[in-house]
C-alpha cells in the first residue's frame, strides 16, 4: 500500500452542502463507508485533493415506506439493509445480495450508495502504484493499452457490484441531487456499457435514494454469486432473479446480472417465457440465454468460460427453485 | 470541524477514556491508534479491509480500522483489545481463546477477539453458523478455525453462567 495522498477531509450535515462542495472541487470524490474507495486511494487509483465524507448526513440514512414505494437512503448500511423488515419480507433479493456483500465487518458499514456506485473491477487495474506503473498502466487508468484485450480502445473492467442486480429485477429508480436540482430515474440509466466511465453521473452528482415499487412488493426473488472465497469477496458472476407464477406457468420473469459485464444488466428476451410453463427444456433455455448475454473478460483470475457457465448455471438453479 | 490545515479535531471515547485529539485529515484509524495513541494491539495486516486483523469496535459495531479516517471518528465510541479486561481480569472472550487455544501464531487474535466481542453482544448464543458468519471477514492464516469456534462457544457459555467455572 502507498501512503495515504495529502487531502482536505470535508464532512458536510447536509446534502446541499455536500453537492456545493463537489461542485466547487472537480476532483473531489465523496466517500461513506470508504470499504472500497480508501483501499484504491491507498492504491494511488484514486488521488484526491478533497474528500467529501457524507456519513454526517443523517437524511441519507433512513428506509421509509414512501407514498407508492420503498425510499431507502443512499447512506443505509448493508448491515441495515439486510435486516430491515419491510426489504425482508417484500424484496427478498434485496436483502439476500446485501449478505453477499463481501464479509460482515463490511456490511456495517459499505452502504447502499457505495454499492450502487461502486468502481469497476480488473485484474490490471486493483494492483498497487508499483505493480500498475511496472506494466505500464492500463487504459482505464493513466496508460494507453487495455492489457485484457490489446489493441482495442474499450475497457473492460467488470462492474462488482451485488446489490444493484437486486434493485433492478424491481424495476427501481434512483434519486439523484445534482447543482442542477432534484431528479428521480430508473436505476438502469445510472449505468452505461463502458469500464472506463460505467456512471452516467456527472460532475456534481450525488446519488440520494433508492426506490423500491410498491407494485411489486413481496414478489418472490432470489440472488446469488459465485466467488473465489466464500466469506468474503467481490463475485465472479451474480445473478438475480424474479419469479412469479401462475399456477404451473410463468407471470412475470426478470433475471439481472452483475460482474460479467462493466455495467449490471437486465437480461433480454425473458419475457417470452411468459405463459409458458417451466420444463426443463425451458429451464435449460433460460441458462442460455443468459449465458449468451453474458460477455466476461479476462478481468479476474478465473477464466470467463467458467464465469459464463456458472453465471447461466445460477440463473437456471434461481428460477427453478424459485418456481417450486 | 476542519481548518485550512487539512487537520481535523476529533473528540471520541478511547476505551472509555474521553479524548480530544488534532489529528491530518489523511490519517487513517489505526495509524492514530497505533503511532498516536500507543496502542498497538490493534495490529495491520493486509492493510486493505481483506483480512479483519485491525477490527475495532466504533459505538459497539465491528469496523475495519485501516479503512477508517480518524478525522471520521468524531463523537464515537472506540473499543480497541486493550478494553476489554477489567482491572488485569480477562473478559470472557479472551478467556475463550486462552483456554481453548484459539490463537496460534496470533496476529489474527487482537481482530478475532474484537470481532467475536461485537458478535457476542449482538447474539449471545451463537451457533457454529452465526459463529462462522460473524467472524467471515477475519482471516486466520494458521487456519485454527475450529480453535476459534469453541473459544467463541467458551465465551458465550460463560456470559451466560453455562461454564464449569461460573457452576463451581
Amino acid at each position: 500500500m502507498e501512503y495515504m495522498p495529502d487531502f482536505k477531509l470535508h464532512r458536510p450535515d447536509n446534502i446541499e452542502d455536500a453537492v456545493k462542495l463537489r461542485a466547487e472541487e472537480p476532483d473531489a470524490l465523496f466517500v461513506a463507508g470508504g470499504t472500497d474507495m480508501i483501499v484504491n486511494v491507498r492504491r494511488g487509483i484514486e488521488q484526491p485533493k478533497h474528500l467529501i465524507d457524507i456519513t454526517a448526513i443523517q437524511e441519507l440514512k433512513s428506509i421509509l415506506p414512501d407514498g407508492d414505494g420503498l425510499h431507502i437512503g443512499a447512506g443505509v448500511s448493508l448491515k441495515e439493509l439486510q435486516s430491515n423488515k419491510d426489504v425482508l419480507r417484500d424484496y427478498p433479493a434485496v436483502a439476500e445480495a446485501a449478505r453477499a456483500v463481501a464479509g460482515p465487518t463490511h456490511q456495517e458499514y459499505g452502504t447502499v450508495g457505495g454499492n450502487l456506485c461502486l468502481d469497476t473491477r480488473c485484474l490490471f487495474y486493483n494492483q498497487s502504484e508499483w505493480w500498475r506503473q511496472s506494466n505500464d498502466y492500463c487504459l482505464k487508468k493513466r496508460g494507453d493499452t487495455c492489457h485484457v484485450a490489446p489493441g482495442g480502445k474499450r475497457c473492460f473492467a467488470a462492474f462488482s457490484g451485488d446489490v444493484a442486480p437486486s434493485l433492478l429485477v424491481y424495476g427501481a429508480e434512483i434519486d439523484v441531487v445534482g447543482p442542477n436540482g432534484r431528479r428521480r430515474m430508473p436505476l438502469t440509466d445510472l449505468y452505461r456499457n463502458d469500464g472506463m466511465g460505467h456512471l452516467t453521473l456527472e460532475a456534481g452528482d450525488m446519488l440520494t435514494a433508492v426506490r423500491l415499487p410498491k407494485a411489486l412488493a413481496g414478489s418472490p426473488s432470489r440472488y446469488e454469486k459465485a466467488r473465489v472465497r466464500g466469506s468474503i469477496d467481490f463475485p465472479l458472476a451474480g445473478a438475480a432473479v424474479r419469479l412469479e407464477m401462475d399456477g404451473k406457468t410463468v407471470k412475470d420473469f426478470v433475471v439481472a446480472l452483475t460482474a460479467v459485464n462493466p455495467y449490471p444488466q437486465i437480461v433480454k428476451r425473458t419475457d417470452t417465457y411468459v405463459g409458458r410453463e417451466l420444463t426443463e427444456a425451458a429451464l435449460d433455455e433460460i441458462r442460455e440465454l443468459v449465458r449468451k448475454q453474458a460477455k466476461p473478460m479476462r478481468t479476474t483470475t478465473v477464466a470467463p468460460w467458467y464465469r459464463r457457465r456458472v453465471v447461466g448455471a445460477l440463473a437456471r438453479r434461481l428460477t427453478e427453485e424459485l418456481a417450486g | 470541524m476542519s481548518d485550512d490545515a487539512k487537520q481535523s479535531v476529533v473528540r471520541c471515547t478511547l476505551n472509555g477514556r474521553p479524548r480530544r485529539d488534532f489529528v491530518p485529515d489523511n490519517m487513517l484509524l489505526v495509524d492514530f491508534l497505533r503511532e498516536t495513541v500507543g496502542l498497538t494491539g490493534t495490529k495491520i495486516g493486509c492493510d486493505g479491509g481483506e483480512c479483519g486483523c485491525c477490527t475495532v469496535l466504533i459505538d459497539g459495531e465491528p469496523r475495519h480500522a485501516c479503512l477508517t479516517l480518524a478525522a471520521v471518528c468524531d463523537g464515537t465510541e472506540i473499543e480497541t483489545i486493550e478494553s476489554l479486561d477489567t482491572g488485569g481480569r480477562l473478559a470472557a472472550i479472551q478467556r475463550g481463546f486462552n483456554e481453548k487455544l484459539g490463537a496460534q501464531c496470533g496476529f489474527c487474535t487482537p481482530g478475532m477477539v474484537m470481532a467475536a466481542e461485537g458478535l457476542l453482544r449482538e447474539n449471545p448464543n451463537p451457533t457454529d453458523d452465526d459463529i462462522r458468519a460473524g467472524l467471515a471477514a477475519n482471516i486466520c492464516r494458521c487456519t485454527g478455525y475450529v480453535k476459534i469456534l469453541e473459544a467463541v462457544h467458551f465465551a458465550a457459555d460463560e456470559l451466560a453462567g453455562r461454564s464449569e467455572e461460573a457452576a463451581a
